[in-house]
Parts: C-alpha cells; sequence; structure tokens
C-alpha cells in the first residue's frame, strides 16, 4: 500500500501541472506581472518625489516601508479577485467533465483529494507571490532594505492566500458549474473585505472575521499568533466542509 | 482447487430519496468469470456498478473484494477494483500517457513498476501508438480504450465496466469484446449493457436486473434456452396438403414460408422431427432439409422481464 502523502502530492502535482497547461493560466500570469511592476513604479516614481523632504525627518521611513508594503497590500487586494478564478475548476470542472469519479472510484479518500487539490493551488499561488517578491527586491540595488517587513509580508500574503483557496476550494466541491464556483467565491470574499471597510460602525467582533483585517497587521510588520490562528482556522473549516460535501457526495449521488 | 471468489456483495439497497432504486441486490463473481448485467434502461444498472466500485455508498448491505470490506477498508480493497464508468473519466487536455500513469499512481502502482504497468495496459488496449497524443484529439473509439487501459492498468481482480461498447463502430466493438473475453480470462469482469448480443458473444453468466431489482440469474447458455420455442423449419420437395401435417403427433402450428418450407412448432416433450421424417418417407413427401429452431437471448430476455411485472403485482 502506497502512503496516503504519496496521494496527496501526485494529485497536487497534477493539478500544478494541468494549470500550466492552459494558455489562459499563462496569459493571466503575464498580465498579473504587468500590473505588479505598474503599481511597482508608480509607488516608486511617488517615493523618489518626497525623498528629498522624507530624509530631513528624524527617523525617516525606508524604501521597503514605503514602496514595498503598500505594493504587497495592492497584491493582496488582487489576490481576492485572482483565487476564485484559479479555484473555481478544482473541483466544479471534475464534476461537470465527470472526471471526479476516477478520483472517487481510486483507492484515495475524500481529504487526501481535498489536501492534493489544496496543495497544488497553494504551489501555484505560491510561485506568484514568489515573483511579485522577486520584483521588489530589485530596490535592493539602490537601498538597504528591511527584510524582516518582507519577510512579514510574504507570510502574511501567504496565508492570505492558502484562506482564499480553501473558500474557492470548498464553492467549487458545491456546484458543477466552475463560473458559479467563482462567482460565488467573489462575492463571500468581497463580502469578507466589507466587513473591513465598512468603519468604525462595524463591531469589533464582526471585523476579526474579516481576512484583510487580519493580514494588515502583517503587512505592518506585525508577526501575531492571533492573525496566524485566524488563518489556520479559516482554512481549516473550508477544507473540512469541502472533505464533508465531497462524502456527502457519495452517500446522497 | 475452485475458482476463488473475487466479489461478494449481499444485499444492497440504494435510495433516492424515499424511493428505492436498488433493492436487495446480491452478487456474487468468482475469478476468471465474465458477469453481464442487463436490463433496460433505467434499471439500476449504473447505479449497481458505481455500488460495486465505491464511488456511492449502498444505504444497506456488505461488499467484499477479495475478501476485503469495501466499507471498512475502502484503501485496501479500491485497489483490486478497476472501473470504467458510462462516461470514461478522461482529462481531455492530457496526453495518453500522462494520464495513464496519473491513473496509475492513484491506484497505487508503486514507482518502479508504472513504466512496465503502462506498457502492459497500453498494449492490451492497442494503445502503443497513441501515448503522445493529447486524450481530446482522439476517436470516440480511442477514447473507450484509454478508459479501459485506465481500469486495468493497476492489475486489478475485479474489473466493472459500464456500457464499454455504447457509442462504438462495429469493428472497435469486436475489438473491445475480444480484449473483454482477454481479460475474463485473468481478471473477474462485470459489465453492464442493454445489447443482448454482448451477452451472448462474452459473458458466462447473465444476471438480468429490473427496477433496481435481480429478477433471473444463469448462464448466458442455460438463458438462451428460456427462449427457446421447440420447433424446426423442413423442406418437403412435394409436400402434402398443410391439414396433413397436422396430424403428426405432437404439431401446435404449421406455417408455410414457401410453397416447399415449412416453420413447425411442437410441444416440447413430443418427438415430432423423428415422426415427421418417417411419415415423409413412407408418404413420398421427400423431405431434404430439417433444422431446428435456435433460441435466441432476444426471445429470452423479452419473455423474463415481461412475466416479471405480473410476478410482482401478485407477491
Amino acid at each position: 500500500m502506497t502512503r496516503p502523502d504519496t496521494m496527496i502530492l501526485t494529485i497536487a502535482h497534477k493539478e500544478f501541472r494541468s494549470l500550466f497547461a492552459t494558455p489562459s493560466t499563462w496569459f493571466i500570469l503575464g498580465g498579473l506581472q504587468f500590473i505588479f511592476a505598474w503599481f511597482f513604479l508608480a509607488r516608486l516614481d511617488a517615493y523618489l518625489q518626497v525623498q528629498a523632504q522624507l530624509v530631513q525627518l528624524a527617523n525617516p521611513p525606508g524604501a521597503t516601508h514605503s514602496v514595498a508594503a503598500p505594493v504587497l497590500a495592492t497584491i493582496g487586494f488582487i489576490l481576492m479577485m485572482l483565487v476564485p478564478i484559479f479555484t473555481m475548476r478544482l473541483v466544479a470542472e471534475e464534476r461537470r467533465n465527470q472526471t471526479l469519479v476516477l478520483l472517487m472510484a481510486s483507492p484515495v479518500a475524500s481529504w487526501e483529494i481535498i489536501a492534493g487539490k489544496f496543495l497544488g493551488m497553494l504551489l501555484f499561488l505560491s510561485l506568484i507571490i514568489a515573483a511579485s517578491f522577486l520584483m521588489l527586491l530589485t530596490l535592493a540595488l539602490g537601498t538597504p532594505l528591511d527584510y524582516g517587513l518582507l519577510i512579514t509580508n510574504a507570510a502574511g500574503l501567504f496565508m492570505l492566500a492558502a484562506g482564499y483557496s480553501a473558500l474557492g476550494l470548498y464553492f467549487s466541491t458545491l456546484t458543477t458549474q466552475p463560473v458559479v464556483a467563482a462567482s460565488s467565491t467573489i462575492a463571500a470574499l468581497f463580502g469578507l473585505w466589507l466587513i473591513d471597510v465598512a468603519g468604525s460602525s462595524t463591531g469589533t467582533i464582526l471585523k476579526a472575521l474579516s481576512p484583510t483585517v487580519h493580514f494588515q497587521s502583517f503587512n505592518t510588520g506585525l508577526l501575531l499568533s492571533k492573525d496566524i490562528t485566524y488563518f489556520l482556522l479559516f482554512s481549516a473549516i473550508c477544507l473540512l466542509l469541502a472533505i464533508r460535501r465531497l462524502n456527502n457526495s457519495r452517500i446522497y449521488g | 482447487m475452485s475458482a476463488q471468489i473475487t466479489l461478494n456483495a449481499r444485499n444492497l439497497s440504494r435510495r433516492l430519496g424515499r424511493r428505492e432504486v436498488i433493492r436487495n441486490i446480491s452478487l456474487q463473481l468468482k475469478r476468471g468469470e465474465v458477469l453481464g448485467l442487463l436490463g433496460p434502461n433505467g434499471a439500476g444498472k449504473s447505479t449497481t456498478m458505481q455500488l460495486l466500485s465505491g464511488v456511492l455508498i449502498p444505504h444497506a448491505g456488505q461488499i467484499e473484494i477479495c475478501g476485503i470490506n469495501l466499507a471498512q477498508e475502502p484503501g485496501r480493497a479500491k485497489a483490486c477494483i478497476g472501473y470504467l464508468p458510462e462516461h470514461p473519466p478522461l482529462y481531455r487536455d492530457m496526453r495518453v500517457d500522462d494520464f495513464l500513469l496519473y491513473a496509475a499512481k492513484l491506484h497505487g502502482v508503486a514507482r518502479s513498476g508504472l513504466a512496465e504497468a503502462l506498457a502492459i495496459a497500453k498494449s492490451r488496449c492497442g494503445l502503443e501508438d497513441t501515448g503522445r497524443k493529447i486524450i481530446g484529439t482522439l476517436s470516440k473509439g480511442y477514447q473507450q480504450r484509454v478508459g479501459i487501459a485506465q481500469a486495468i492498468i493497476h492489475n486489478p481482480d475485479v474489473v466493472i465496466l459500464d456500457e464499454p461498447t455504447v457509442g462504438l463502430d462495429p469493428s472497435q466493438i469486436r475489438d473491445i469484446r475480444a480484449l473483454i473475453r482477454e481479460l475474463g480470462n485473468a481478471h473477474s469482469v462485470i459489465l453492464s449493457t442493454h445489447l443482448l448480443g454482448e451477452v451472448e458473444n462474452i459473458c458466462d453468466r447473465v444476471e438480468i436486473m429490473q427496477r433496481g431489482q435481480l429478477i433471473y440469474g444463469d448462464t448466458s447458455v442455460r438463458m438462451q434456452s428460456l427462449g427457446h420455442q421447440a420447433g424446426f423449419i423442413v423442406t418437403l420437395q412435394s409436400p402434402p396438403e398443410p391439414a396433413e401435417l397436422y396430424k403428426v403427433p405432437g404439431v401446435v402450428n404449421v406455417e408455410a414460408l414457401s410453397a416447399t418450407r415449412f416453420k413447425i412448432l411442437h410441444s416440447i416433450d413430443a418427438n415430432t422431427a423423428e415422426a415427421l421424417l418417417s411419415l415423409s418417407a413412407q408418404q413420398g413427401w421427400q423431405a431434404q432439409q430439417l433444422t431446428p429452431l435456435q433460441g435466441n437471448l432476444e426471445d429470452a430476455f423479452v419473455h423474463i422481464t415481461q412475466k416479471q411485472p405480473n410476478q410482482h403485482d401478485q407477491t
């Protein structure tokens, strides 16, 4: 018998590879990198204009704080619309093409299927995040960088991507139409974001539900255990719901 | 040594809402046996296949694959099953080789045995030259072969094929049937179909399903005899009046097919053919050719499925 982790890796590998088999993925990746570069250059330009005044301050903010962090915050925002486009196909398309049967009839447990697909997606999103960091690292050519801030940001973006893909994966198990999965994921993520931006009128308990609120502390360089716990719980709950949904389809057809 | 029992299903039931779509089905399969699951559309064949392959869970009943309980140890049991659903589960944008390797890995084929398993499965299904092709570009027949290759790549003890020849042209059907027959030598095969010819050609045993129940099960040879109507076709060069023929002991019906050929039906126990021949010799009817009527599965199937509802109403 093969061990479960090899099954998970097999599925993750297949998901990862099939993403690159479609031209649209390459197209989106290219477009994305262009948008990131645009934001980056705009931020850099603004920073260079005020830099002369900044140096007169006693404790001036560095390039990492003024350029990299805002760009990464924007990437976090873009992930909200980007992740559903990739997660929508994970299960919904397999249902529609009736290929899910292959997984269901294989000696693979439902949790292994979900874990494999989640892992493959996360690997892919990490690639996008890593590419944006490579771009930001070019700042090191002209100025010393605050690597601590970059690392908390990387951790934050990774957590955000994990939470979003877990939610997207769950919505993908609910339907046979990828488009429905995508739009409902975007709607849900937008709703969670609205809780954040709705202002101080909303209660702090409600605000604690929003992923973007928890990402903000990562973005400012804070590594808080409550934020890490939040993202772990958020992802775990979505993944458990997805596993449950897959199990139910064995029972109810 | 008697053949090993590879699949044992007892009292399977499955509901869809309140309706029972599968009622109390029990099946057994021995190694080296090809079982045909036959029934009209909507009889529950595909659902039964899904239950046996572990895609769906039965609401009642037990399934054992090679002695391993499917509900308790799904991982080990499913590794012994190869399943081809009605709609082959093919990733259209993958290459044949990549897809088959993926299927093999999912079914727990060890890394070291992958290349060999791939080569064997491809040669058995006649896919040697299509390894680099994208599945979506293949014809329906070849896609079906890839589907079968996917089901046998891990050398399973039980192969479950749901309508494997639907939508294929006659020569492809012939190839696939030969393949199934070959599979039946080493594995146990269950196939569902609504084509009677398929059963006649390749199955050792037949189970007929209707309305979610197994209503008849026997060897396919015995089933053919069920539809058998005792009778023969005889050629008489100088035939008498048809009324004369009715006088032969046991004759029930005489039908003139042409001036010299007659289709004669008789009661089963009577030795009518012999009586007619001796009478013919006496009367000079010049009997030339006597062909017994062959029972076919078509008749038997109609016979069984039509009889059933009445029986069901009575109980």
